[in-house]
């Protein structure tokens, strides 16, 4: 290697730790911050790896009940949206993508560029009418204004980039419409689904807006709760800090191994978003 | 597109286009679910708020038609002057300084080295993380007394600053932390754009004695001019809508010195249950994110035909 290609080299890692270093610097406080007595949280100059690490904020916060119930009350909300949005949302973007009916993603477009609270108003006067407030359907409902539009958006990329022969193929052999999307057109597009579901999953998760308005004291979601965390319960900054981290460390986890399948899906949406 | 049909012989493209013709109604079962769930969540609720904006609907009390009073209200009502100034400022920063560290992310990230996968995730854990948790760091490294923030600029000797806690530097402190959290997306749309590039231009303008700095600014930088517009679109769209953060961090404090038009539509209707005229809000908040929008569109038009000259 030729000194100048090894100052290329170190100009090139010089830059990549420039540019990563916020993310990753922004995270390794967290987790600092997460364990940390008061005393350490408190100190000044500020305290990065303390003398005895405060598991117990962990602890805590998942000894608290309450806290159970807020991740199971997110698991349903999310789980919920995205299964109701992959039901109704693959279908769709099959038959949109066959019908080359392009025109249709414009509804899409437009639930992309509407703020969430502008639909809170009138689904909230119409969960209060249907006496459904305080229970989590209304939250699951809410939340397929962000599930379904993904799911339709990405799966009619990838039914417009699968193959079309082996579909006609099937069809010749006599397989009626419906057959010939269950047993060739969704098995060849179930990378396209990973990165539906993934993309629903996450958006769904980290939805907050939806959550303050619509939820009670029982149905909060997961990060409605660490809202009302800062606000009412809790002033010490280590069991927030962990209650933060634990909120979302699934959609980190999720990051950091579906990488592939986050930016391909990004990168089709945005992209076609022009 | 069909674009099957421009290349099969003449007797194929009569089958195709009859083909075409007997694909319609078949694949409606396939949409109609999907169809029926965007009617009842997304048109239902746009038709209504439209119905409730022309209505006096408050909570608790009688609805009375009004026509366009809730309309005309807005010009006169400070608050909302003030936070259209807020959102204005507010996403003006919060494009331009994402596009610029994304660019530069891009290019970094478009070389090939070690682990570059995993720090590419790395690198957009800030966009997908959840954003309240994210907000709730960021309070606590704002703080003036114990706030790491501080700390770090002492270190490098600047005076402390009070942050999200002075109006004058609340905006910019939360655009600090749209740009960390979206710059990312910024950089993978453009990284797109990067890997599009043929590579002979580069070949030549290094045969011609061109430095680094020239080849970006001569060859990369019109080259992915289009996917800068899309992504500073998509970054409006985004920063204009922005709830999260400032949400999370400041309410729209101190004061209202961080309302933006959202946060007080959030107060209009959630917090005084003025929903006749919060819908009035999120109809005129529509309209400037589509007018926005449209002026980006128009500006795009206008430097394709211009500079590239209608291609790309």
């Amino acid at each position: 290697m030729s000194p100048r290609q090894l100052l290329g080299r170190i100009g090139l890692w010089f830059s990549v730790f420039v540019i990563v270093s916020p993310a990753i610097l922004f995270f390794l406080w967290m987790i600092s911050l997460s364990l940390k007595y008061e005393i350490d949280n408190a100190a000044y100059p500020p305290v990065f790896i303390p003398e005895q690490f405060a598991w117990k904020n962990y602890a805590d916060v998942l000894a608290s009940n309450r806290f159970l119930t807020y991740f199971v009350n997110s698991l349903i909300v999310t789980g919920g949206a995205t299964l109701l949005a992959m039901l109704v949302g693959v279908p769709a973007g099959y038959g949109i993508a066959r019908m080359a009916a392009h025109k249709s993603a414009i509804v899409i477009l437009i639930a992309r560029i509407t703020p969430g609270l502008s639909y809170l108003i009138p689904l909230f006067l119409l969960f209060q009418w249907l006496g459904l407030l305080g229970t989590l359907v209304p939250q699951i409902i809410i939340h397929l204004v962000v599930t379904v539009p993904i799911v339709i958006w990405i799966m009619i990329g990838y039914f417009e980039t699968t193959p079309l022969e082996l579909e006609e193929a099937a069809r010749i052999d006599g397989a009626t419409r419906w057959q010939v999307f269950r047993h060739v057109a969704l098995p060849i597009a179930r990378p396209g689904l990973a990165v539906a579901f993934i993309l629903a999953v996450i958006f769904s998760w980290n939805n907050f807006v939806f959550g303050i308005v619509l939820a009670g004291r029982e149905t909060r979601t997961l990060p409605v709760a660490v809202y009302n965390m800062i606000s009412f319960d809790q002033l010490s900054w280590g069991p927030l800090a962990a209650a933060a981290l634990l909120v979302t460390l699934p959609v980190l986890l999720l990051t950091v191994f579906a990488q592939r399948q986050i930016v391909a899906g990004l990168t089709a949406g945005a992209v076609k978003g022009g | 597109m069909s674009t099957i049909t421009e290349t099969t012989p003449a007797a194929a493209e009569s089958v195709a286009a009859a083909e075409q013709q007997w694909h319609r109604p078949t694949y409606w079962p396939f949409v109609l679910p999907a169809l029926i769930v965007v009617l009842a969540v997304i048109v239902f609720p746009w038709l209504f708020t439209i119905w409730m904006s022309f209505n006096e609907w408050k909570v608790g009390s009688p609805t009375t038609f009004v026509g366009f009073a809730n309309y005309l209200r807005l010009p006169n009502d400070p608050r909302f002057v003030e936070a259209v100034g807020h959102t204005i400022f507010y996403t003006a920063l919060s494009v331009i300084l994402p596009l610029i560290f994304g660019t530069l992310a891009a290019v970094v990230f478009h070389q090939r080295f070690a682990g570059r996968g995993f720090l590419r995730g790395v690198f957009i854990m800030p966009m997908m993380a959840t954003p309240v948790a994210i907000a709730l760091v960021w309070t606590m490294m704002f703080h003036p007394q114990l706030g790491v923030l501080n700390y770090l600029l002492s270190v490098v000797g600047l005076p402390p600053q009070l942050w999200v806690f002075d109006p004058a530097t609340v905006i910019p402190s939360l655009v600090l932390v749209e740009t960390w959290q979206w710059t990312p997306l910024v950089m993978l749309i453009v990284l797109g754009g990067l890997a599009a590039i043929p590579t002979e231009p580069y070949e030549s303008a290094e045969i011609d004695g061109a430095g680094f700095w020239q080849m970006f600014r001569y060859i990369t930088l019109p080259l992915i001019m289009p996917f800068l517009f899309i992504a500073g679109m998509i970054r409006m769209i985004d920063a204009v809508k922005s709830f999260d953060i400032i949400f999370a961090i400041t309410q729209g404090g101190p004061g209202s010195a961080s309302e933006t038009i959202n946060l007080y539509l959030y107060s209009v209707a959630f917090v005084y249950y003025d929903l006749g005229y919060g819908s009035a809000i999120a109809v005129v908040f529509f309209f400037l994110i589509v007018l926005l929008a449209a002026v980006l569109l128009y500006l795009r038009k206008r430097m394709l035909w211009t500079e590239i000259g209608g291609g790309a």
